[in-house]
């Protein structure tokens, strides 16, 4: 029979946690060229040229991630959350996966509303998904702002809730994670 | 003695979040508050010329305009570019005036512009934002924004200060060598008869991959008139009065010109006009055959950001164009939030 059987499932799938990783890097990379870029003139054209690929690759990569999650099997929370940290980090999860979906589309809109072309390398661009209309545009703008922030501040919860159950509790929340496979005992 | 651990590794955890969002908020320039930011060139732009809801923050008072572009197929030697593939295209644009009131009154002497978007047959778009001075008076972004802050007006005299900008132009000779040669040519007598120019290098890559420096200028077919011998007129918008007289009379035309330049040629310095000589492509002619008032032209809500370009047009060395993409865009991303106001030239004007 199965050469699992016996040992419970104690990691993500090894696709998810490549997916998750990719998507932390994709993310990280991406917030950090936004800020970046908004406070510059010298690098702002090659950051944007950077932005608006970097920004419709996570959307993709983000729908897949849902996809496979949704046919994969997770591995069970660690013993020492309680039904109520449990419940928060399913509620950050799917925060997170709401941020990572809407917050490119909030971007392609906004370009769509503002008129512009949306480029993503040479003469390869998306097609329009508003109309033309400044108003909208300037709305779509300001969340693309507060969206970037609210990210942020997330990707902050979800990275300091592991550090605290890894290196204070240590309870292995990180090993459920890991990019290597941890043998099960 | 595991409280104490705790507390370490609970530190640890504190530490290491703080450093990651410290390190995002330095990316963003907050801890660098004289950092030069497209919103800190805007605010500049705000204080010297005032705040008008709606309005671009510079080239405020315009008039739009539609026509085609009819490529001669010149320009595909220097550039894969589908616009210059022998054929037609829409176009769009807009007259300006430099400055940011847009009631100002028309003056022979202040800087005329003409935004250009083409609308490429494949969906990409090469927008274009020129003026009618031969060279630019500025060779980077602090240089403008120097000069923006030097001539602030005082709060006593509400005029610039002399003083100031002739230690502005004594600390940027460059910006005195670009005056003398803009002083040299007297404008002419309208907008249909100015000559325009991309001011800053770009470069053209063909279909090999090969690139070429170029700069672009726009030669009226309109015969030149100085300024002197029609005389201005007392009439706040004459300027534009005239640009519509003379576009409802007849299409205006002008000539796209690309000038080609030699391994040398300075590509990253607007205020140096390249050697007489260089080799000269007219690539097609520009028709303007109708006009339109900002307050019902899509064109007012257009971003003439010069760095909107389609393949086979790419950015030079120019430290200018990323800074103009990104100021364009805050002035943009500002003014787009606002109540619109009426323009200056009125849809009644136009259509009288």
């Amino acid at each position: 029979m199965s050469m699992s059987v016996g040992t419970e499932q104690r990691q993500f799938t090894a696709l998810m946690r490549l997916f998750h990783w990719l998507t932390a890097a994709l993310v990280l990379t991406i917030l950090g060229i936004g800020v970046a870029m908004v406070a510059s003139l010298a690098d702002y054209h090659r950051l944007v040229s950077i932005h608006r690929p970097l920004g419709i690759l996570i959307l993709i990569v983000v729908v897949i991630r849902f996809v496979n999650r949704h046919y994969s099997t997770l591995p069970p929370f660690p013993a020492t959350m309680s039904p109520r940290e449990r419940s928060v980090a399913s509620a950050s999860e799917l925060c997170l996966y709401a941020l990572l979906v809407f917050q490119p589309l909030v971007g392609w809109g906004m370009l769509s509303a503002a008129g512009y072309p949306i480029t993503l390398y040479g003469s390869i661009h998306l097609f329009p998904i508003l109309p033309h209309n400044v108003m909208l545009y300037a709305v779509l703008r300001g969340a693309h702002t507060v969206l970037a922030y609210l990210l942020f501040l997330t990707f902050l919860a979800h990275f300091g809730a592991v550090l605290f159950h890894t290196w204070v509790l240590r309870d292995g929340t990180f090993r459920r994670m890991a990019p290597w496979r941890v043998r099960t005992p | 003695m595991t409280d104490t651990r705790h507390l370490g590794r609970l530190a640890a955890a504190a530490i290491v979040v703080l450093g990651v969002a410290g390190a995002f908020l330095y990316l963003g320039g907050w801890f660098s508050p004289q950092k030069l930011t497209p919103a800190r060139f805007v605010d500049e732009f705000e204080r010297v010329n005032g705040r008008y809801s709606g309005f671009r923050r510079n080239h405020a008072k315009g008039l739009c305009v539609r026509g085609f572009f009819d490529s001669n197929g010149h320009g595909t030697r220097l550039s894969k570019a589908v616009v210059f593939r022998t054929g037609r295209v829409p176009v769009i644009g807009r007259f300006s005036l430099g400055g940011g009131d847009p009631h100002v009154s028309d003056e022979l002497n202040t800087v005329r512009g003409l935004g250009l978007q083409f609308s490429l047959t494949d969906g990409e778009q090469w927008r274009t934002a020129m003026i009618n001075l031969p060279v630019f008076p500025f060779k980077n972004p602090q240089a403008f924004y120097d000069n923006l802050v030097a001539s602030e007006p005082d709060p006593n005299t509400h005029q610039p200060d002399p003083a100031k900008m002739a230690a502005f132009l004594a600390n940027n000779p460059e910006t005195a060598r670009a005056l003398a040669i803009i002083k040299s040519q007297a404008p002419s007598s309208g907008f249909d008869n100015s000559t325009f120019y991309g001011l800053n290098a770009f470069r053209f890559v063909d279909a090999d991959g090969l690139w070429t420096p170029v700069r672009w200028t726009l030669a009226p077919v309109q015969p030149y008139e100085a300024a002197s011998a029609t005389g201005a007129s007392q009439d706040k918008n004459f300027l534009f009065d005239a640009l519509i007289a003379s576009i409802l009379q007849h299409p205006l035309q002008w000539h796209v010109i690309i000038t080609v330049g030699q391994p040398g040629d300075p590509t990253n310095d607007a205020t140096v006009p390249w050697p007489e000589g260089r080799e000269q492509v007219d690539v097609g002619t520009l028709t303007l055959d109708s006009v339109e008032s900002e307050e019902t032209s899509p064109a007012r809500d257009i971003n003439f950001d010069p760095l909107i370009l389609p393949a086979g047009i790419s950015p030079s060395d120019d430290p200018l164009l990323s800074a103009r993409s990104a100021v364009y865009s805050q002035s943009f991303t500002r003014r787009t939030g606002e109540k619109k106001l009426p323009s200056a030239v009125t849809p009644s004007e136009v259509r009288k």
